[in-house]
C-alpha cells in the first residue's frame, strides 16, 4: 500500500512532526514523501530516506498555494497512487485535506492520536469534547486521509535507510476565486515550537504579566513557552503562544500550567498531555482536576526554588 | 446586504455527555448554541448594521433539540431562522452535512440572493474546522476562512487570517463563505426584548424534500467514516496534590527529575 505524507519544512528543514507522520506511515504501508514548495536540499532528502521515504515527489508550487484549493491540486497531483495520505493536523492542513477529499472521494479523519490497518482499512484514535473522550473511527472510503498531531508518534528512523528518488511532479494549478493580497511571515521564537514541544510551560493571568520565570523554566526543561486566552488578551504575550481550543493543541510529555485557572477551552487544549502539572494560588481551581502533580501556592515562590533544585541535581 | 449564518446545537462542553451507536447524545436541556457561532452571528450582525439595510438567516442542520441555536441566534438579533431537520441525516459526516446546508443556502439564495455565508471557525464540540471549507467547495463559493478581521466592500470580501507562520490577507468576491474566529469580534448578549421576540418568533423547518436532497447521498450510509468505538478517557491515576508552606518547589523538582522529566 502506497502511503503519501505530506511534508512540512521551514527554510528548508524538515520539521519533526513530519518526521513522525513518516514513522507512522511506515506502519501502514510504503511512505513516499510530497514536498509542496522549492526542491528540498541534498540533506533534507537524505533524511526522509532515513525515515523511511522511497520517493520524494517535489511540486514546486509558489505562495500561491497558500490558498488551499491550489494547495489540494498539488497533492491530488502528487498522490494519484497512494491509499491513504497522512498530513499534520495544523489548521491550513486540514482545509487542504477537505479539497483533496472532495476531488477524490477520500475519508477524512484530522486530529487523530494514531492510526493503523484493521483488516485493509484506515482505524484512527482521536480525542474529541475537550479531551474528554477517546474516539476510534473507520475509514470506509477506498481512500484514506488522516491528519495526525503532533507528539502523537514516537520518530524512529526506519530499520535500514533507503536513498529515495526524488521525482518532479507537474501541476497546473486551477485558477481560484481567492486571491493572496498579502503574506506577512510572522518571526518564530527561538528554539522549539509550541505544537511540537515535548515540553510546554504556560503562564495566565497568575504571571500578572511577567513572564520571566516561565520563560527560564522552559527553557530549563527544553520546553516551549504557552499562554492562556487571557494572556494574549492581554497583550502580555504573542497569540502564537496560546493553548487551547481555539489557540493551539499541544500534547507534549510534559505540561506545566503556572497561573492558570483551567477553563474548559483551555483544558481541550492541553488535556491529552503526558504528565501534567499545576501551579495555583487557588486550591479549587480547575486545572488541579486534570493534573497529576499540583502545588497549591504562588508561581513567583514554586518556580525559582523548582528551578534551583532541578539545576543543583543536575549539576550532581 | 443578505447575510445567511449557519449555526449548530453542540452539547454543554461543561456537563456530561456520551456516545450511543456511534453519535453523540444530547437531552434538550444540555447545551445550545455553539459558542464559536456566536462571533459569526455578530460578524453578520455588524455588517448588516454598518451597511443601513440586509437581512441575516441564522440556520442550523439537526434533530428537533437543534432548534435551541436558531432561538438563540434570534435573541442576538437574526431576522429568520431556519432549520432543517430530517431522520436521514443523521449520521452524516462533514460532507454529508455540507452537502444539506449548500443546498439550503441555495433555496434561500434563489429567493433572493446572498452575499455571505458566515460560519464559526470549529464547532468546540468536535472542533475538526472542514465545514466551512466543504460548504465553499460543495457551493462553488468564494472560500474565506479562519478571519480574524472581515471587510466587504464593492462586490469583494477581504480577510485577515492569522497562520502559525504568516498573516494573510486573501480577497475573493462575493458571494462567499467565511468562517470567523473567536478574534474577530466580542459577540453581545441578547437583550431582554429579543429574548422574548425569539421565543415567538416563526422557524421554517425543512426536510431533504424540501431541499431536493436525495436521502441517500447523505446521512450514516453516505458517510466515508464510521465511529467504531468511544469510551471516556479514564481519570489520571495516583494524583497528587500539596500545599506550598516553603517546600513546594523543591517537591514539584523531586517530582520532576524522579519521573525523568527534569
Ligand atoms: C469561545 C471561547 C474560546 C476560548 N478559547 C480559549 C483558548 O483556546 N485558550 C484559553 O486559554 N482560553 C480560551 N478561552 C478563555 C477561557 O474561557 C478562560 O477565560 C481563560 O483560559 C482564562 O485564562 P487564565 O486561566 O489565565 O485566567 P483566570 O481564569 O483568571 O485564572 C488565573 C489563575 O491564576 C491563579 N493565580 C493568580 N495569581 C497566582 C500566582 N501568583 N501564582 C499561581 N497562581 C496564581 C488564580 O488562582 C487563577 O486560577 C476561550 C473563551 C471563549 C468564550
Amino acid at each position: 500500500m502506497s502511503v503519501a505524507v505530506l511534508i512540512e519544512h521551514r527554510e528548508g528543514h524538515v520539521s519533526r512532526p513530519s518526521l513522525e507522520a513518516l514513522t507512522l506511515a511506515r506502519t501502514l504501508g510504503e511512505p513516499v514523501a510530497v514536498w509542496l514548495g522549492d526542491a528540498p536540499t541534498a540533506d533534507a532528502v537524505a533524511q526522509l530516506g532515513e525515515y523511511g521515504a522511497t520517493e520524494v515527489r517535489v511540486a514546486a508550487v509558489g505562495a500561491d498555494a497558500r490558498l488551499p484549493a491550489k494547495a489540494a491540486a498539488a497533492v491530488a497531483a502528487a498522490t494519484e497512487d497512494a491509499t491513504v495520505v497522512v498530513v499534520i493536523s495544523t489548521f491550513a492542513n486540514k482545509e487542504i485535506v477537505t479539497r483533496l477529499a472532495v476531488l477524490t472521494g477520500a475519508g477524512v479523519v484530522v486530529d487523530a492520536a494514531g492510526a493503523e490497518l484493521v483488516e485493509g482499512k484506515v482505524e484512527t484514535t482521536q480525542t474529541v469534547f475537550a479531551a474528554t473522550w477517546n474516539v476510534r473511527t473507520r475509514i470506509d472510503a477506498e481512500r484514506a486521509i488522516v491528519g495526525v498531531r503532533p507528539n502523537t508518534t514516537q520518530a524512529s528512523p526506519a530499520a535500514s535507510p533507503v536513498e529515495p528518488n526524488v521525482v518532479d511532479i507537474a501541476v497546473e494549478l486551477p485558477e481560484t476565486r481567492e486571491t493572496v493580497v498579502s503574506v506577512e511571515p510572522i518571526p518564530q521564537a527561538d528554539g522549539v515550537a509550541l505544537d511540537e514541544a515535548p515540553v510546554v510551560v504556560s503562564g495566565g493571568r497568575g504571571t500578572g504579566g511577567d513572564y520571566s520565570l516561565i520563560q527560564d523554566f522552559a527553557e530549563l526543561l527544553g520546553g516551549a513557552v504557552g499562554a492562556s486566552r487571557d494572556a494574549t488578551d492581554e497583550g502580555w504575550i504573542s497569540h502564537e503562544h496560546m493553548v487551547g481550543q481555539t489557540g493551539t493543541t499541544v500534547t507534549p510529555a510534559l505540561y506545566v500550567a503556572c497561573g492558570i485557572s483551567g477553563a474548559v477551552h483551555h483544558r481541550g487544549g492541553m488535556q491529552a498531555s503526558g504528565t501534567i502539572v499545576a501551579i495555583n494560588m487557588d486550591p479549587d481551581a480547575p486545572i488541579f482536576e486534570i493534573s497529576d502533580f499540583g502545588v497549591v501556592g504562588s508561581l513567583f515562590d514554586v518556580i525559582p526554588q523548582a528551578i534551583e533544585r532541578i539545576a543543583a541535581h543536575r549539576a550532581g | 446586504m443578505r447575510i445567511l449564518v449557519t449555526v449548530k446545537h453542540t452539547p454543554d462542553l461543561q456537563s456530561n455527555r456520551s456516545f450511543t451507536e456511534g453519535t453523540v447524545t444530547r437531552t434538550a436541556e444540555d447545551g445550545s448554541m455553539n459558542e464559536l457561532d456566536e462571533n459569526a452571528v455578530e460578524a453578520a450582525l455588524q455588517l448588516v448594521e454598518a451597511a443601513g439595510e440586509g437581512e441575516v438567516y441564522a440556520l442550523t442542520v439537526g434533530g428537533p433539540d437543534a432548534v435551541a441555536a436558531v432561538r438563540k441566534a434570534l435573541q442576538l438579533g437574526a431576522h429568520h431562522a431556519i432549520h432543517v431537520s430530517d431522520a436521514a441525516i443523521a449520521g452524516s459526516d462533514v460532507f454529508g452535512t455540507a452537502k444539506v446546508i449548500a443546498a439550503a443556502v441555495r433555496k434561500v439564495h434563489d429567493e433572493a440572493p446572498l452575499d455571505l455565508v458566515i460560519t464559526g471557525m470549529a464547532a468546540l464540540d468536535g472542533l475538526t474546522s472542514m465545514l466551512p471549507t466543504a460548504l465553499a467547495a460543495e457551493l462553488d463559493w468564494s472560500q474565506l476562512t479562519l478571519a480574524s478581521g472581515l471587510t466587504v466592500a464593492d462586490g469583494e470580501a477581504t480577510i485577515v487570517r492569522h497562520l502559525p507562520d504568516a498573516r494573510e490577507t486573501v480577497s475573493a468576491p462575493l458571494p462567499a463563505v467565511v468562517s470567523v474566529t473567536d478574534e474577530a469580534n466580542k459577540p453581545r448578549y441578547p437583550n431582554f426584548k429579543l429574548i422574548m421576540a425569539a421565543r415567538k418568533a416563526e422557524v421554517a423547518t425543512w426536510s431533504l424534500a424540501d431541499l431536493g436532497v436525495d436521502a441517500s447521498a447523505v446521512g450514516a450510509g453516505a458517510a466515508r467514516t464510521t465511529v467504531v468505538d468511544a469510551s471516556e478517557r479514564p481519570p489520571r491515576e495516583n494524583r497528587v496534590k500539596i500545599t506550598d508552606t516553603g517546600e513546594g518547589g523543591n517537591a514539584l523538582a523531586d517530582f520532576l527529575i524522579e519521573k525523568g522529566l527534569a
